[in-house]
């Protein structure tokens, strides 16, 4: 939406007109389209929302399986003031958050350490390539059995799943980061006199930033995936556990509201992750508005 | 290890310089090159376009080695990166995440000096390139020739006693390059250093050299030398215009067209 630059059209001013008006008038112009934008996404979002509704009530759709708007908000509404079934709704939003939030945190960091390792060593990449391929395409959530076998219901078996759905994205994009690392750079540096380890930190890290970046903004997903579906398998508490027993006992709406609470929760962190790497890259170059 | 003064600061003596190629082939870059650099001496190589002109100056950095024959920089064998060389590059290899005062810094960091010191000189080698109202910027925020002008404090700021430069204006447009051409030899006459100016404009090689090296197409050896006795200072944007410089240029250029020649119709080939 802000990157759009405005055109000025041909022959939309006569000559002679100062800066001043044409500024003005392209402010204008900005300040419609953005309106036109949010009008636009807050209309598709009630039409979607109220058409639901009424199918469900005109049972066009079976609200058994379907639910509808109002009930899956008059169940998240019940569960933030009453609590769930369960225990309270907060401790179980706690609960999925720390297992993703330390999945996704040692995952990354895992994850950041061996991809520049293997990146700037090209033996070890080579000799470990192979198998990283080979456990890279195991389907991350087969896991899951196998971890809550291993470690238990509890905490440690949804970090390790997190971990591992995070670990492989991150290791891959630091990894390409490093070995795309401009190398009149890296000769710049040398020749500067820096060091292996000055080289490392200084110079391949901070350029492989952005492919690491790119790869946080998805990974955080992944994180509350890993998290989610090992609830599903076995837990005492979390999210996951919320829906499956929605699923167990047929509440479409505790399905759904559950969903909602995740969409929420995921938006929210995507959103921090975006200004975390907006301030860290101030370096990088702005894109430019015409007349604006 | 002969260290006296009176040692060349840069000895190739028949350097041969071989690369094997992704399929597994051997290609030739150099060939029997010898070329000696003396102290304070600024000496231009030119040739055409891919003949090898680069590796020359990899070769005397320590990052890459020769595949027969001898490197001596300041009369000892090259073992490594030698902290008394300093290189500017053809493309851009400023840190584009650090500030310009950070860029700066870069070298004298790196090689452990206190950060208050670094600061200092940085400012000091910024006001003398005059971008001293830009310590804060980003290298994107820059023109091409400022960011050209932070390189260059980059690399003086560490004291460079032999100066490698690789096509280093070559993506500039011309007024900016003769201005660039200004720049380098004020600081080079203040600085004192052994300069090899690798290009492939040999006016700007006249312009700024003591000695022309004039390469062969590849695989590059030393084709023919020639001595600039043009009187310093040079005002490089007057020069041109001066009747020894064309004679200079043309002789010059006869000699080189043979071998951009050959090394064009190898190419279309």
């Amino acid at each position: 939406m802000t990157d759009a630059a405005i055109d000025i059209r041909a022959g939309a001013f006569k000559p002679g007109t100062s800066d001043a008006e044409i500024e003005a008038a392209a402010a204008k112009a900005s300040q419609h389209r953005r309106r036109t934008v949010i009008f636009w996404r807050v209309a598709i979002l009630v039409a979607f929302l109220g058409l639901w509704e009424i199918a469900a009530r005109q049972a066009w759709i079976d609200p058994f399986f379907y639910a509808m708007p109002s009930a899956i908000a008059q169940r998240l509404y019940e569960w933030t003031t009453e609590g769930t079934s369960e225990g309270p709704l907060w401790y179980h939003l706690y609960v999925t958050m720390e297992e993703s939030v330390i999945g996704f945190v040692t995952g990354s960091v895992a994850g950041i350490i061996v991809g520049v390792a293997l990146g700037r060593n090209r033996m070890a990449a080579d000799i470990f390539s192979i198998y990283i391929k080979v456990i890279n395409s195991i389907p991350r959530v087969v896991l899951a059995p196998i971890f809550i076998m291993i470690l238990g219901l509890g905490l440690a078996s949804k970090v390790a799943l997190a971990f591992v759905m995070v670990f492989f994205v991150v290791f891959h994009n630091a990894f390409q980061g490093v070995r795309e690392a401009d190398r009149a750079m890296i000769a710049n540096a040398r020749i500067l006199g820096a060091s292996n380890w000055q080289l490392t930190r200084s110079v391949i890290v901070p350029s492989a930033m952005s492919w690491i970046f790119a790869s946080l903004h998805v990974s955080f997903g992944f994180a509350i995936i890993g998290a989610i579906v090992g609830e599903f398998v076995g837990a005492r508490f979390g999210i996951g556990l919320l829906i499956n027993i929605a699923k167990g006992s047929f509440d479409a709406a505790g399905m759904y509201a559950a969903i909602v609470i995740v969409m929420v929760v995921a938006l929210g962190a995507e959103y921090l992750m975006t200004m975390v790497e907006n301030r860290l890259a101030k370096w990088r170059p702005q894109p430019l508005h015409e007349t604006q | 290890m002969a260290h006296d003064k009176t040692t060349p600061a840069i000895e190739l003596i028949n350097v041969s310089r071989r690369f094997l190629s992704p399929t597994g082939k051997s290609l030739t870059a150099l060939r029997d090159f010898t070329m000696t650099v003396e102290r304070g001496e600024f000496v231009a190589v030119v040739g055409p376009t891919g003949c090898g002109k680069s590796t020359t100056l990899n070769l005397v950095t320590g990052l890459a080695s020769p595949s027969a024959g001898e490197v001596r920089v300041m009369g000892a064998p090259v073992k490594g990166i030698d902290p008394r060389i300093g290189f500017v590059f053809q493309s851009d290899a400023l840190f584009p995440w650090r500030t310009v005062i950070e860029n700066v810094m870069a070298g004298p960091l790196f090689r452990g000096r206190a950060k208050s010191d670094a600061t200092a000189a940085a400012r000091d080698w910024l006001a003398r390139v005059g971008l001293s109202r830009f310590e804060q910027h980003y290298p994107h925020q820059l023109s091409g020739g400022m960011r050209k002008r932070v390189a260059l404090a980059q690399t003086f700021i560490n004291g460079p006693e032999i100066l490698l430069m690789d096509e280093p204006f070559s993506a500039l447009d011309v007024q900016t390059r003769v201005l660039m051409h200004e720049e380098l030899l004020r600081l080079w006459s203040q600085a004192k250093a052994s300069v090899v100016f690798v290009t492939h404009d040999l006016e700007e090689a006249i312009a700024l050299a003591d000695k022309v090296y004039v390469l062969t197409a590849g695989p590059a050896t030393v084709k023919s030398v020639y001595t600039i006795d043009l009187p310093r200072p040079r005002v490089v944007a007057d020069i041109r215009y001066e009747q020894s410089f064309i004679n200079y240029s043309r002789t010059i250029w006869a000699d080189l067209k043979e071998e951009v020649e050959t090394s064009y119709a190898r190419a279309a080939a």
